[in-house]
């Protein structure tokens, strides 16, 4: 790997700025942390990702002090954080609400916190002014809350948490109540920040594609766990389960037996009276083992003719046709009953379609294109 | 301007006009009037004929209540009683709406129930327990005798101090529910928000949850002061002879004295005074209902 890129994941010799250590939080019985461990690194954006109870918002909670691990043991730069309160730790958080202070004006929120340090009046004025600056939002300093929009709300809210320089920036679904179109523009924004401020930004939410946009690594969390963390094309590339598989864009799944063919070669068994299919897999499988293919939609062809010496090759009928504009989505039923959907980019218009309800169609994939899981 | 909506506001316009403005210059009328033995007791009246009657009337009385100094320290004390009175209800009834906001949302509608309870039971009703509860032999000299306090009992009954208690006692609804009001759309991550950005639990308390319930103060304080000043039955029934309020000496005037027009004077001063916080008042609710559209 070449040195300028920023992988820090894979220095052994560098150290985490934030360290779980076997961290379980419960909550009377119910367990929203299960024993994770996590390192997160200097200036990376990290991105929690799961759905709704995974324990996302609790592992941020832990780490701007609102709750305590009910055991194990989080550090930030090499230090235990149980015992420093909120009000003390060099993390800031941004609300999902904003949290932003309506009796005050976008300058005094955004001051709220400097004051708090005992700063002089002119570094106060100064730091604010560079906030303001850095969110594009000069005009409106003398405005309350109320008086802007949430897109501004939103900057206002980044700003305040940025202002005090914390070395570790909380995001709790920062971009939750914005339309899509300013959701998009805010997340290249919100890069940019981080990248031009150096600050670490650890972010939450429950929008893959949003995770995907901004993350230099994601974290997906179901259930108190984490089931993996990798870069973003790490985890769509190669998802280590089905459960990151399903929960990060569309996939395919077929369940076969494994038989080796050769070096990582596999031959699967998918379904009685059909050819077997070819798949490559580092990871050992073996014989007859039960798996999943899980292979992405935009990988798989589909034609009216049979492919030329394509190694997974299916006929099929095409069930239903998901028109997105760009792309288009091809529901293919196979012999067995199975629906594979396949992805083609709309190059040409729609009415020059050769392909429609009813045909008969095939689908193929070549041998590396899906991804061999145990589970 | 439509038939309905005219008479939708013509309603309690009409309301205010019969009960509260024909009433009031009916008083004032009186205020400029001279005492008679008649009845009515003051002269002259509508049966002297219109332009003898504004002939007859003048501004004797109110020169006399700036005369007497029994009058302007009736008031100065009144107003310091209320003003006392609505410090210690706003220092009870802080804590209590605060910890109601704070309770767990279940036992929020019994814990406003139990706030309104009180009003069930009449008011002089009420007051007539505290005599029970402060006075010599009362349950309160009893308890602080017992515990071993005090060896004699402590004279709380007709002093200043059991009007304060009747005070606070019975005007602290109003005080809760508008703070409590404003405290419970308090969202709860601004305080996290406030300990996040390096603030004490205590600061972040005092910078942001004061200053966004301060509607809900300066309403409840409204509550107690404007009723408070023109307070008659907790003096008269709780205070003793060193306590000076203005209701009482209405009364006295009215039903001691007989003294119709002095009586109306001393009550169109007081309703001069009372206009300024009520407007106040007014302006305070109309900036939140402002705020919150």
């Amino acid at each position: 790997m070449s040195p300028t890129v920023f992988a820090p994941w894979n220095n052994p010799d560098e150290k985490p700025l934030i360290r779980f250590k076997n961290v379980t939080k419960k909550f009377g019985e119910f367990v929203a942390i299960d024993d994770l461990s996590l390192d997160i690194y200097a200036q990376e954006f990290f991105a929690l990702l799961g759905p709704s109870g995974c324990g996302k918002t609790t592992m941020m909670r832990m780490l701007a002090g609102f709750e305590n691990p009910t055991s194990g043991r989080i550090e930030l730069a090499g230090q235990d954080i149980a015992p420093v309160p909120p009000n003390k730790r060099a993390v800031n958080m941004m609300f999902q609400s904003y949290a932003l202070f309506p009796h005050l004006s976008i300058w005094d929120n955004i001051a709220f916190g400097l004051r708090r340090d005992k700063m002089s009046k002119d570094a106060i004025e100064a730091r604010v002014a560079e906030m303001l600056k850095l969110t594009r939002l000069e005009k409106f300093a003398r405005r309350k809350p109320h008086q802007i929009s949430g897109g501004q709300r939103q900057r206002v809210a980044l700003a305040r948490s940025l202002a005090k320089a914390p070395k570790l920036l909380l995001l709790d679904e920062p971009l939750g109540a914005l339309d899509k179109k300013l959701r998009q523009d805010t997340q290249f924004e919100l890069m940019d920040i981080q990248e031009s401020t150096g600050t670490t930004f650890v972010i939450v939410t429950h929008d893959q594609e949003e995770a995907m946009t901004v993350a230099s690594r994601v974290a997906v969390m179901d259930e108190g766990r984490v089931i993996q963390v990798a870069t973003p094309a790490e985890i769509y590339e190669a998802p280590n389960s089905v459960y990151v598989a399903d929960f990060i864009g569309d996939v395919n799944i077929i369940k076969a037996s494994t038989k080796a063919i050769g070096q990582d070669q596999y031959h699967l068994n998918w379904i009685e009276g059909q050819p077997p299919l070819t798949a490559t897999s580092a990871l050992p499988f073996s014989e007859g083992q039960q798996a999943h293919l899980a292979i992405r939609p935009e990988k798989i062809k589909i034609s009216t003719d049979r492919p030329e010496d394509a190694p997974n090759a299916l006929q099929g009928k095409v069930l239903d046709i998901a028109y997105l504009g760009n792309l288009s989505t091809y529901h293919v039923e196979l012999p067995g009953g199975q629906v594979i959907k396949a992805q083609t980019a709309n190059t040409r218009r729609i009415a020059r379609r050769d392909i429609t309800w009813e045909d008969p169609v095939w689908i193929s994939w070549s041998a590396t294109a899906g991804v061999l899981l145990a589970q | 301007m439509n038939m309905r909506r005219f008479a939708l506001i013509a309603v309690p316009y009409f309301w205010l006009l019969a009960l509260f403005l024909v009433p009031f210059l009916i008083v004032f009328k009186i205020s400029l009037s001279d005492t008679a033995l008649a009845i009515p007791p003051y002269t002259p009246t509508i049966k002297d004929g219109i332009s003898a009657l504004i002939a007859q009337l003048d501004f004797e009385n109110f020169t006399f209540l700036a005369s007497d100094d029994l009058y302007w320290k009736a008031y100065l004390s009144s107003l310091r009683i209320a003003v006392i009175s609505t410090a210690f209800t706003l220092l009870v009834g802080y804590p209590i709406a605060y910890g109601m906001a704070r309770a767990p949302e279940e036992w929020r509608a019994t814990l406003m129930m139990l706030v309104i309870l009180p009003f069930w039971t009449s008011f002089l009703i009420r007051v007539y327990a505290w005599m029970g509860i402060l006075s010599n032999e009362g349950l309160l000299n009893q308890l602080l005798m017992w515990v071993g306090v005090t060896a004699e009992p402590l004279q709380i009954l007709n002093t200043n101090t059991a009007v304060y208690i009747g005070i606070v006692y019975t005007y602290l609804p109003f005080m809760i529910l508008p703070i409590y009001a404003a405290l419970d759309r308090l969202d709860e991550s601004l305080n996290e928000a406030a300990e996040d950005l390096g603030c004490s639990r205590l600061q972040a308390f005092w910078l942001v949850t004061i200053p966004l319930s301060r509607n809900g103060i300066v309403a409840g304080s409204f509550l107690v002061f404007i009723p408070a000043l023109g307070e008659f039955v907790i003096p008269s029934l709780l205070g003793g002879s060193g306590t000076l309020m203005i209701g009482k000496v209405l009364w006295e005037e009215f039903f001691n004295n007989r003294d119709w027009p002095v009586a109306s004077a001393v009550a169109v001063i007081l309703l001069l005074i009372l206009i300024i916080p009520i407007i106040l008042f007014q302006r305070n609710q109309q900036k939140q209902a402002e705020a919150e559209q």
